[in-house]
């Protein structure tokens, strides 16, 4: 049966075009590929190329035709032993033109409304009473969740900057290399973009690699890869090929490192949906949440803090010591003013609530722990019953990860609300040298305290 | 532009064979022809169905380099991993992923390789090894040489190949990748797809060294040039290449010296190269036609082409009845497969 050549749409937006020239004459042989016409878009004229052998049977729409609609046919080629006889018989190509000319199946009618799934938060371990508590710093929280994790699970591998020999360049690694070796513990040249890549190759290929950025303010050379690679290769695979990752590093402000060094990258993570994020603050969340990570198969993005590291807390000494991503603790209990902090931000917060508590005021203090997925029933349960909040970040206030808890309070707890929702945030400015500069450029206790006061109208 | 050089890599001191490559016996011709032929009918349909308005975005079709793909995969041994950018559909239909669910991903159904949710340039196969279907020009290098590491942390003999285009070639990390395979001695062949050019932009306005079989030279990467319009010559320089990562020597350059037929995507009016430039190239140097001529000399009938070449329209128009019938992905699947 002969075969309808149909005007083709040559854009993803173009509904219909000029037949400006016809390159082949009816009765012409016509070889698959063959340019036979010219068809004038809105942006540019294009070349029609055969995809049928045969002989040009007849020309149906005439050259200089002028909004020729897609689909509309426009030639027809006769098959192999068929003549100008058999036109009548012309059928478009198969199925085809009916396909295109019918809606795709469930499209054009509005979908039945789909709800986002809510993430549904676990609850921390029980610490069996009379459990030992050890005393160590952040530093060696992680260390140890890296340890206990390689121990073990033979796939799990980290790779960085001076991760190995040099023993980590904030000592995160300490021993790593000389009980894991050189095959698990891989110094990296310095090429984030690079060995992230490679990192997340090896993560598609299953393995469970625990990427290390000497900070996160490099990372930014590599943020290709961790967004477009690691986040979205689950759903741009339909659920095939996933990606068990963890990168991490110091996140945020140093000191006196100026702009470039000093950076929170907690709202940029969080924004991706693919990536969890969790930025703990205390030795016993950075051990338990680093473990966790490890054995989370999807990417998570784990922001430690420099000025954090070297701090002390008790960690239980048990074996297997997790804490579930995407749950917030309740850092101190209090009933005035909710106060929302994570990582470094708790410093100011808790510091605030004793001077708070001077004056009378009992402030509920959350440490979020993990950002994405974001514990929204903790934060709402708290405004319930204090009617007030303050949210505390060293990032900037613009899109920051405190507008997000302030949009959340007001979609589920606006009418328990007493005060509008205040953020505390970094200045709006890249971070100064200056140690003046940069002490007024980040969150302080002051700020905390009197934005808390504010809230409560004292 | 003249056509790909045959002696540029002899001129260039590179380590190359300028020899014939070894014949293909019928039956290796015949396989090649057919996988050859699967390919070229596949992505003819998909570009009416994206004229047809069933296929959305953008489509980027392999017209032309078919010979490439299809030599590569014949040197490659299961376990092997395939890895390339958005001109994809070729590498997945060489590695045995089915018409069906590739052709029913372009029309974004339920059928397709991810659900619909990928399209064109973003499917996978765990089964035959296939790791995408990249987006972001020079990502996969990176990522094929992160396959090659956990090859090599397994301690098994895979090897993983990492096709990426002459555009793709000028990106940084890529020399962060090649700086790290051969550190590390990874067992990855860096397959770089020159069809000269970059979208709209020929080589020689892109790159200060397009003899791309010499961008490994400063880490001491060898590389070759090779005639990727010849599927014998393809496959002899990958196995070669292969041999080499098998040995652990690290990874291998081949630049396959090809040509695109058709635009850079479906929207490209293609001004930055005369008609008469492509015809060329068709007319003299079609990796399909090659193998035909050999057969016809050999006394293959034009009868017995014409069978393989019914069987592969076949399929073809099958992919296309599946891709257009299937439903597109129930609505529920929105909020699905974003985290495990």
């Amino acid at each position: 049966m002969p075969i309808q050549v149909l005007m083709p749409a040559l854009s993803p937006t173009m509904e219909k075009g000029n037949l400006s020239k016809w390159l082949k004459k009816e009765g012409e042989a016509i070889k698959s590929g063959d340019v036979i016409a010219e068809i004038e878009t809105d942006k540019a004229t294009m070349e029609v190329e055969a995809t049928d052998e045969g002989t040009l049977g007849k020309i149906l729409i005439p050259e200089g035709t002028a909004d020729v609609a897609v689909n509309t046919p426009i030639a027809t080629i006769l098959a192999d032993g068929e003549s100008a006889a058999d036109l009548g018989k012309a059928a478009a190509p198969a199925a085809e033109t009916k396909a295109a000319q019918s809606a795709p199946p469930a499209a054009a009618e509005a979908p039945p409304a789909v709800a986002a799934p809510q993430s549904v938060a676990e609850p921390d371990p029980e610490v069996p009473v009379g459990t030992e508590m050890v005393t160590q710093t952040i530093r060696e929280a992680l260390r140890d969740a890296m340890a206990e994790e390689m121990r073990r699970d033979g796939d799990v591998f980290i790779m960085g900057e001076e991760v190995a020999e040099y023993q980590g360049a904030y000592k995160v690694t300490q021993g790593l290399l000389q009980e894991f070796g050189a095959r698990r513990v891989m110094d990296t040249p310095i090429t984030e973009h690079g060995f992230a890549g490679i990192g997340v190759g090896a993560a598609m290929a299953g393995l469970k690699p625990i990427v290390e950025f000497m900070t996160f303010n490099f990372a930014m050379q590599a943020i290709d890869q961790i967004i477009n690679s690691a986040a979205k290769t689950l759903y741009m695979s339909g659920g095939q090929m996933g990606c068990s990752i963890v990168f991490r590093g110091p996140n945020g402000a140093a000191a006196r490192v100026a702009a470039q060094h000093s950076q929170d990258y907690s709202s940029w993570y969080s924004h991706i949906p693919g990536l969890k994020v969790v930025a703990p603050y205390s030795a016993a969340d950075a051990k338990g949440l680093l473990k966790a990570a490890i054995r989370d198969p999807n990417p998570v993005i784990f922001l430690e803090n420099e000025v954090l590291y070297g701090h002390s807390g008790e960690v239980p000494k048990l074996d297997d010591y997790i804490i579930p991503i995407g749950k917030a603790r309740i850092a101190r209990a209090g009933k005035d003013v909710s106060i929302i902090a994570w990582s470094n931000g708790m410093t100011y917060a808790l510091k605030a609530a004793d001077e708070l508590a001077k004056e009378g005021i009992e402030a509920e203090v959350i440490d979020l722990r993990t950002l994405r997925p974001m514990d929204t029933d903790t934060i709402i349960a708290s405004v319930k019953k204090t009617g007030r909040a303050v949210t505390v970040e060293e990032g900037w206030a613009q899109s920051g990860v405190g507008a997000e808890i302030a949009a959340r309070i007001m979609e589920h707890a606006f009418d328990y609300l007493d005060a509008p929702v205040t953020r505390v945030s970094g200045k709006d400015v890249p971070m100064p040298y200056a140690a003046n500069l940069e002490k007024l450029s980040l969150p302080s206790v002051a700020e905390v305290v009197q934005a808390a006061k504010s809230v409560c109208y004292r | 532009m003249a056509a790909p050089k045959k002696t540029a890599a002899k001129e260039q001191g590179q380590d190359r064979d300028n020899g014939p490559p070894p014949e293909f016996t019928r039956e290796q011709e015949l396989a090649a022809l057919r996988d050859m032929l699967l390919i070229r009918r596949f992505e003819e349909k998909a570009g009416q169905l994206y004229g047809m308005g069933a296929i959305g975005g953008f489509c980027h079709l392999y017209i032309g380099q078919e010979a490439v793909v299809v030599g590569m995969q014949m040197a490659l041994k299961p376990g092997d991993q395939v890895i390339t950018g958005y001109r994809d559909h070729g590498h997945m239909l060489a590695t045995g992923m089915d018409a069906k669910g590739v052709m029913a991903e372009l029309t974004g159904r339920r059928g397709g390789y991810s659900k619909g949710k990928g399209g064109s340039m973003h499917m996978f196969s765990m089964e035959k090894n296939f790791f995408g279907g990249h987006g972001i020009v020079g990502a996969q290098v990176s990522l094929g040489t992160g396959l090659a590491l956990a090859n090599r942390y397994r301690g098994n003999d895979s090897v993983s190949v990492a096709y990426f285009g002459d555009g793709a070639a000028n990106q940084g990390q890529v020399y962060e990748s090649f700086n790290m395979a051969e550190l590390w001695k990874l067992p990855v062949i860096y397959v770089i797809e020159n069809n000269r050019y970059a979208m709209g932009t020929a080589v020689s306005r892109a790159s200060a060294q397009t003899d791309f079989s010499k961008r490994g030279i400063s880490f001491n990467i060898p590389g070759e040039q090779v005639d990727g319009m010849d599927v014998r010559a393809v496959k002899a320089a990958g196995e070669k290449a292969v041999a080499w990562c098998r040995e652990g020597k690290g990874p291998f350059i081949l630049e396959m010296q090809t040509y695109r037929y058709r635009g850079h995507s479906m929207s490209d009016p293609a001004k930055y190269r005369t008609r008469e430039e492509v015809e060329k190239v068709r007319h003299d140097q079609d990796p399909i036609e090659q193998v035909r001529n050999r057969l016809l000399a050999a006394k293959v009938t034009e009868q017995d082409l014409k069978a393989i070449d019914a069987d592969v329209r076949k399929i073809v128009n099958e992919a296309a009845d599946f891709a257009q019938a299937d439903p597109e992905p129930d609505v529920a699947e929105l909020y699905t497969d974003v985290y495990r």
